[in-house]
């Protein structure tokens, strides 16, 4: 098996607060290969973004990696030093966030922050940067790139905003990037659009995608694979088309059974009845059992860990053979 | 952009006009110009003549549109007291208020705009935490105090800097400068101290609120997941934009720098407008009293004109695109 291009590993992230340490993140572990894109879903709060932050690591200062690793293409790189991880951000892990009205400098003109990102991370002189900045343009879809280089992050619309976003977080040629909910704030005409454009870019360069949406549709559309995840952990993970058709976990069999079958237009995340746990009240054993119709008692003490299930891997002790009330699927080797 | 300059012409011209009409309110309602100008002894028909003579009988508009023109014109009348052209006095003094006032305002411009942002980067280093600790002090502590405590220390104990007056001073044409003397450098010292003072404190304390502000936006975070230095995030992302807030408050205070002239020099004897001022109030010398009162409106509107083209300067956003944005 050739090497991930992004290996997390018991990713665990706290928040120390007053009111005592919170978990975003319990023992999050995932792998993306060369030129996939990871799709992940999950309820608000559930922490994708924290995933996304402690990846490039840009955790907000109370919180901290707790514990695990992140390996990107075989290097470790949640504890280098600071001025090491800078060169890392940009350079080799892209992001994308999700509002592009505020991503940018109103202060600076787009080819600017463009030529100022693309000289942080290579040797061009000025002039090639600026070279490279209008073809970078270009290949984002920006009309006239030669004239709108010069222009101010307010002289573009919405979509075209973040095409400027998507080609500032392209233009050291990462070999992995984050779109942390890229079309969120976007009009629905062009959301679309944009996701092709994303798909089409890494395509091209193999780039490996985690793309966190609440749109089912995309990820069904985009994906290569899919996390699902729920309070700060991981549910279950595996091939899109099978998470969809055979979801596993009850949260995941929840969320799918909410998405329309034939037209992608109410696409979104029905939220299942009750809600998810605040961090400071996450209930022992499975996270997911107070809401769970299928709970058992083994539930409310030991936590599921990830085990392998046909082809894709889910956290729920329905598909532990050897403890679960009635066995369900067989254990993949 | 030029719609916006234009506009804040306006609203200057319209606040010079509301100042001019309480200016010229002050002839009528504070002592009797013609009992101020022939004394109590003056027969009645001197006083009617005068009275004609100065245009006191005309409708109040049109006296009032007089003394506007004549404003305009640089022409306050004649000082009560002194018996000299009001313009005469004000530019005699002018000299010594500008220099006075603009080196505070450089002064507590430059320093708390450098304290600000370290106490915004290091906020948490006792460096930091000294600075807003005596900046705290700075804005209880009133002007005349500061001013009392210098003079004591540094006129009075150690005896380096002279403890009133500007000293030497130059003429260059009708502007006569302190700046070209060490002991006119000398006494500017204390003054600017006390004078910026306050001021400083306030920026800084703006500059790291602000700054603070700015570095909590996303652009800042999309700034440092390109991998941007964090010094070109501080001083090149942020410091731009938190410049943008600080600029129209630190605007208007430039404008109290002149207002605030008054205390400090009272304090050190400066022979600036603030003394005029000062002293005319005690004679109760209405023409130099309406000429000051118009004269500190037109600082704080040309400051707030001068902000406002900076503000244009700093924001593309309000310089009206070139371009058309594109869907
Ligand atoms: N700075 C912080 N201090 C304390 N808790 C935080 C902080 N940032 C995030 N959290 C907590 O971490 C958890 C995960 O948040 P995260 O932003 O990753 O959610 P999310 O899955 O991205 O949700 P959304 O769909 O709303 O973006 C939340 O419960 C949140 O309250
Ligand atoms: S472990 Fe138990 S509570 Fe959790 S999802 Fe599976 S069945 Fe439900
Ligand atoms: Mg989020």
């Amino acid at each position: 098996m050739t090497q991930p291009v992004l290996s997390v590993q018991d990713l665990t992230v706290e928040f120390v607060t007053r009111r005592g340490t919170l978990r975003a993140l319990d023992k999050v572990s995932f792998d993306i290969a060369r030129g996939e894109v990871l799709g992940v879903v999950g309820e608000s709060g559930a922490g994708k973004s924290v995933t996304g932050s402690a990846i490039i690591g840009l955790i907000d200062p109370p919180g901290r990696i707790a514990g695990g690793e992140v390996v990107l293409s075989g290097e470790r790189v949640d504890h280098l030093p600071p001025e090491q991880m800078r060169r890392v951000r940009g350079k080799r892990i892209g992001m994308i966030f999700q509002d592009p009205l505020t991503s940018l400098n109103p202060l600076y003109r787009v080819g600017e922050q463009l030529i100022e990102t693309i000289q942080t991370h290579t040797d061009l002189n000025a002039a090639d940067a600026r070279k490279r900045a209008i073809a970078l343009l270009d290949e984002v879809g920006i009309p006239a790139p030669d004239r709108r280089i010069d222009g101010y992050p307010h002289e573009f619309s919405g979509g075209m905003r973040q095409r400027v976003v998507i080609a500032l977080a392209l233009c050291a040629e990462p070999e992995f990037i984050i779109a942390d909910e890229p079309t969120t704030a976007l009009d629905v005409s062009v959301q679309a659009q944009i996701i092709a454009l994303i798909k089409r870019l890494c395509k091209e360069r193999g780039t490996s995608v985690m793309l966190v949406t609440h749109d089912m549709g995309v990820i069904a559309e985009t994906a290569d694979r899919v996390a699902v995840m729920y309070a700060g952990r991981v549910a279950e993970i595996g091939p899109v088309r099978e998470v969809i058709k055979q979801p596993l976990h009850p949260y995941t069999q929840g969320l799918m059974g909410a998405i329309p079958s034939i037209e992608g237009d109410a696409s979104r995340l029905v939220q299942i009845p009750g809600a998810m746990p605040r961090l400071s009240s996450i209930p022992k054993g499975c996270a997911f059992n107070p809401r769970c119709s299928k709970v058992f008692d083994r539930c409310r003490v030991d936590r599921p860990e990830l085990i392998d299930v046909g082809g894709h891997q889910v956290a729920c002790h329905l598909y532990d053979k050897a403890q679960a009330p009635a066995g369900k699927t067989e254990i993949a080797a | 952009m030029l719609a916006y300059i234009l506009r804040s012409l306006m609203q200057g011209l319209v606040v010079m006009l509301a100042v001019a009409f309480i200016a010229f309110s002050m002839f009528r309602f504070v002592g009797d110009p013609v009992v101020n100008m022939l004394g109590q002894e003056a027969t009645l028909q001197d006083r009617a003549e005068l009275t004609q003579r100065l245009g006191l009988n005309d409708p109040v508009p049109l006296q009032f549109a007089r003394f506007v023109a004549d404003a305009a014109r640089g022409d306050f009348g004649i000082s009560y007291r002194q018996g000299r052209k009001v313009s005469a006095l004000i530019l005699e003094r002018l000299p010594a208020t500008v220099e006075l006032a603009v080196l505070s305002a450089i002064f507590a411009f430059v320093t708390g705009i450098a304290f600000g942002v370290y106490a915004a980067i290091r906020r948490d280093g006792w460096i930091a935490n000294l600075v807003m600790s005596v900046s705290l002090i700075g804005v209880s502590l009133p002007t005349f105090l500061i001013g009392i405590g210098l003079i004591y220390v540094f006129a009075v104990e150690l005896r380096w800097l002279p403890s009133f007056g500007r000293g030497d001073t130059v003429q260059i044409g009708w502007w006569s400068t302190g700046l070209l003397t060490t002991s006119g450098l000398k006494s500017l010292v204390m003054p600017v101290l006390t004078l910026g003072f306050l001021q400083l404190t306030l920026v800084m304390r703006l500059v790291r609120s602000e700054m603070l502000e700015v570095m909590r936006a996303d652009f800042i975070r999309f700034a440092r997941a390109r991998g941007i230095p964090e010094r070109r995030i501080e001083f090149r992302h942020a410091l731009r934009n938190t410049m943008i807030p600080v600029i129209t408050i630190a605007g208007v205070q430039l404008g109290g720098v002149i207002a605030f002239a008054i205390v400090t020099e009272t304090v050190f004897q400066w022979p600036g407008l603030g003394a005029l001022f000062v002293n005319a109030v005690q004679f109760v010398d209405v023409p130099v009293m309406s000429a000051y009162l118009l004269f500190v409106a037109f600082v704080f509107v040309l400051t707030s004109l001068l902000v406002d083209i900076v503000y244009v300067a700093l924001d593309p956003r309000l310089r009206g695109g070139v371009l058309v944005p594109v869907k």
